[in-house]
């Protein structure tokens, strides 16, 4: 079995709001607007790199993760660089559903308000071959990666739906477009992220509320690490951070990234099954 | 696996993006209706339980964020709108805190009452009103509103109710008066009315060519009115800085009006709601927002000082005198997607000129004028918070853009140190922008610390607490 450990399935670090007051911010004015927003899985990689390029673009953060030093380190280089609070950490389980709902309001009262949602903590833990299965590694992919995701944009989504306000991003993966032979698990989870933010975007958008799937290909991070075979197109992660960002403004619904991939995908959907079962990737 | 919680004990469809007046600031909170006093009671105890802040709100329409508190619970005041008692023969009124001034003018004005001190919109709240201690164009006579209330009463952090008057717990009455809502929340108020004569007011209107004999107008004639106003050209430059035109206005004395029973009718005294008869005015504002810019408001800026030229006096019912800012419905959305601000800046009479000229020059040099500035004339008051001085005042009204933000910003800066350097004073219930060091220079420590004092008193968890109140005093 191939042996990959993710930083969220680490079970040795303490899950604690951070104690004591909360720290201060600085207010939004009209002429100096802050928008607030929540990373969830924002630790390192994807999340780490869209924690920067939105603290620069004057977002106030919340950074969520499990792995506190590296939180408490990424805040601290955005508070240093942008010389204002722009980050506050807050080390989390996402499979800890129960403790959402206090989080969430601790976390919306700190920042005073809140805008934009980014969820993408995500697992892969692949079965180790395309003969094996493993029961354990699936059910953690599906409680973080789908699970937690309902966890967190359930409650937000209702927020946002009353607030008639509001931006939620869910990180996707090309692997959710078609069920393959390496990792039903993962394919799986990411396919239900991807039908459950449809069905967000379905719900919110009369409400004024965007809804963006974003499936990224391969990025040059940790989880590259869990792919097996060849990674074509991978990109770094600011590069896809900055895609994000800009459909962001955009208040686009998905995107691929890098955009090569959706065309590869438009193919790769549209292979007949009977072609698509013989192949072993 | 332990039991999923998936609601929280405050509803989250109780979320709500609030904004101010101008459309340019915008806060997400916990909304809570509130109907009764206990209902602020269970409000405060929920907070408590969930570790949130409290924010009372009215109508929700200063301009800054005094009404608003991004992330914690907004008691929504207005519909705690019920009028308790009404004597039309001594024109005492009490009423709930979530009263407009409209309930209280429609209420009053028929048996030939007014209320003393009202603002530019009848849509403003008591509670409201008292918070910030609003003035009105006659602040020289007659003081803010808080000179006119009898009594108040209010709930305390911890849920005691506390009656105050200028007798009885007196330091808490010049202080709850102008707390910005942060030492208690309104519940009733008794207000003394102001006895009128007729439904109409005698106004004199005449012009003024530069910002000296605006100000000089304004402090020679301002004894022999009830109220006076003056409209400033914010485009005019050179010799004409400043100049402008002056509405002046005395009440009716009996006799008069040889019909008040007609004029104090509340038909008489409706703001028509179409133009010329036919145009519906909820939609003029889609038809302003062209003008909105540097070279429209020029045009209307001139056009009107132009129109204006001729000295003339006519008769105008109270409720379009004073509220000239509901005369065209949402017009402050003709200022586009970035919304508007107010800077209003009060000045002592010997420093006014000087520092006004210098700003209005700053707004044409750097690009930025103002679209619309108003005087007033002032004098101080014994409130903790007090924004007035014996002088004037100027409101001056911007346009936010993506783009203006930051120059303007730095404009209002540089506003800040002329006028705390001219020993003036800035109003927290429009500016939005004030930082904690511009305050604690005009205000001064010892205010200051009277403040946060009563506020430790009232208090003394901080469960009351304002995007405003982390702003001004975080």
């Amino acid at each position: 079995m191939l042996e990959f450990t993710h930083p969220y399935l680490e079970d040795n670090v303490s899950d604690t709001i951070p104690a004591g007051d909360s720290p201060r911010l600085a207010i939004a004015t009209p002429l100096n607007p802050r928008r607030r927003g929540i990373i969830i899985g924002a630790s390192d990689g994807l999340g780490a790199e869209l924690a920067r390029l939105l603290a620069r673009e004057g977002y106030t953060l919340a950074l969520l993760a499990r792995r506190k030093e590296l939180l408490d380190s990424l805040s601290a280089e955005i508070n240093r660089t942008s010389n204002e609070q722009h980050a506050f950490a807050y080390p989390h389980n996402v499979a800890e559903y129960d403790k959402v709902p206090d989080l969430l309001r601790k976390i919306v009262s700190d920042l005073g308000g809140l805008d934009l949602v980014i969820f993408l903590a995500g697992v892969n833990y692949p079965p180790g071959g395309i003969d094996k299965y493993n029961f354990e590694n699936d059910r953690k992919m599906i409680e973080v990666n789908l699970i937690g995701a309902m966890a967190w944009l359930h409650p937000i989504s209702e927020m946002f739906q009353s607030a008639k306000a509001g931006q939620i991003v869910g990180i996707g993966s090309v692997a959710g477009d078609r069920g393959r032979v390496g990792n039903p698990g993962y394919n799986t989870s990411k396919a239900g992220l991807a039908t459950y933010l449809e069905a967000l975007r379905n719900r919110l958008t009369r409400h004024g509320v965007n809804v963006l799937t974003v499936k990224p290909g391969f990025l040059k991070t940790e989880m590259l690490k869990a792919a097996q075979g060849p990674t074509p197109f991978a990109i770094p992660p600011e590069k896809a951070a900055e895609d994000i960002l800009k459909a962001i403004k955009k208040r686009k619904q998905v995107i691929y990234t890098a955009s090569i991939w959706r065309w590869i995908m438009l193919a790769i959907q549209h292979t007949p099954s009977f072609i698509f079962r013989r192949l072993s990737f | 696996m332990s039991k999923v919680i998936t609601t929280m004990s405050l509803p989250l469809s109780t979320f709500a993006q609030l904004e101010n007046f101008g459309h340019s600031l915008k806060a997400s909170s916990y909304r809570i209706c509130i109907k009764k006093t206990e209902d602020i009671w269970e409000a405060f105890e929920l907070a408590k339980k969930l570790g949130l802040k409290v924010t009372a709100r009215g109508t929700g329409i200063s301009y800054n964020d005094v009404s608003l508190n991004g992330g914690g619970i907004l008691l929504d005041m207005s519909g705690m709108n019920q009028l308790l008692e009404w004597d039309s023969s001594s024109g005492v009124i009490r009423c709930e805190s979530g009263v407009t001034l409209q309930q209280l003018w429609r209420c009053v004005e028929p048996e030939g009452w007014w209320p003393p001190v009202v603002s530019g919109t009848m849509k403003t709240t008591l509670g409201g009103c008292l918070s910030t201690n609003i003035h009105g164009k006659n602040n020289f006579q007659v003081g803010p509103i808080g000179e006119h209330v009898l009594e108040f009463t209010a709930m305390l952090a911890n849920g005691a109710l506390i009656t105050c008057s200028p007798k009885e717990n007196s330091d808490l009455f010049h202080a709850m008066i102008s707390g910005l809502g942060m030492l208690g929340i309104f519940t009733s108020i008794t207000l003394k009315m102001k006895r009128i004569h007729s439904g109409l007011l005698s106004v004199d209107a005449w012009h003024v060519p530069n910002l000296n004999r605006h100000l000089s107008d304004i402090c020679e004639n301002a004894p022999h009115y009830d109220y006076i106003v003056g409209w400033l050209d914010t485009t005019a430059r050179g010799d004409s800085l400043g100049r402008g035109q002056i509405h002046a206005a005395r009440q009716l004395e009996e006799g008069e009006d040889p019909n008040p029973q007609k004029t104090m009718q509340l038909d008489y005294q409706h703001l028509p709601d179409r133009l010329f008869g036919v145009m519906p005015k909820s939609l003029l504002h889609y038809f302003m927002n062209p003008f909105v810019n540097n070279l429209g408001m020029w045009g209307i800026n001139t056009a009107r000082y132009v129109a204006g030229l001729r000295r003339h006096t006519f008769r105008q019912s109270h409720a379009e005198f004073h509220f000239l800012l509901d005369y065209i419905p949402n017009w402050e959305r003709s200022f586009g997607r970035g919304g508007l601000i107010q800077y209003q800046s009060f000045l002592p009479k010997e420093t006014a000129e000087d520092a006004w000229r210098e700003m209005i020059g700053i707004s044409h040099q750097r690009g930025l004028p103002s679209y619309l500035g108003v005087t007033k004339r002032h004098r101080p008051d014994k409130f903790l918070l007090t924004h007035a001085v014996d002088g004037f005042s100027l409101a001056l009204d911007f346009k936010v853009t993506d783009k203006n933000r930051a120059t303007l910003s730095r404009m209002l800066q540089d506003f800040d140190n002329i006028v705390v350097k001219a020993g003036g004073r800035l109003y927290f219930a429009k500016n939005s922008e004030t930082s904690a060091e511009v305050a604690r220079t005009f205000l001064g420590e010892d205010t200051i610390g009277r403040f946060k004092e009563l506020k430790k008193r009232c208090d003394p968890d901080g469960l009351l607490e304002s995007d405003l109140y982390r702003r001004v005093f975080g």
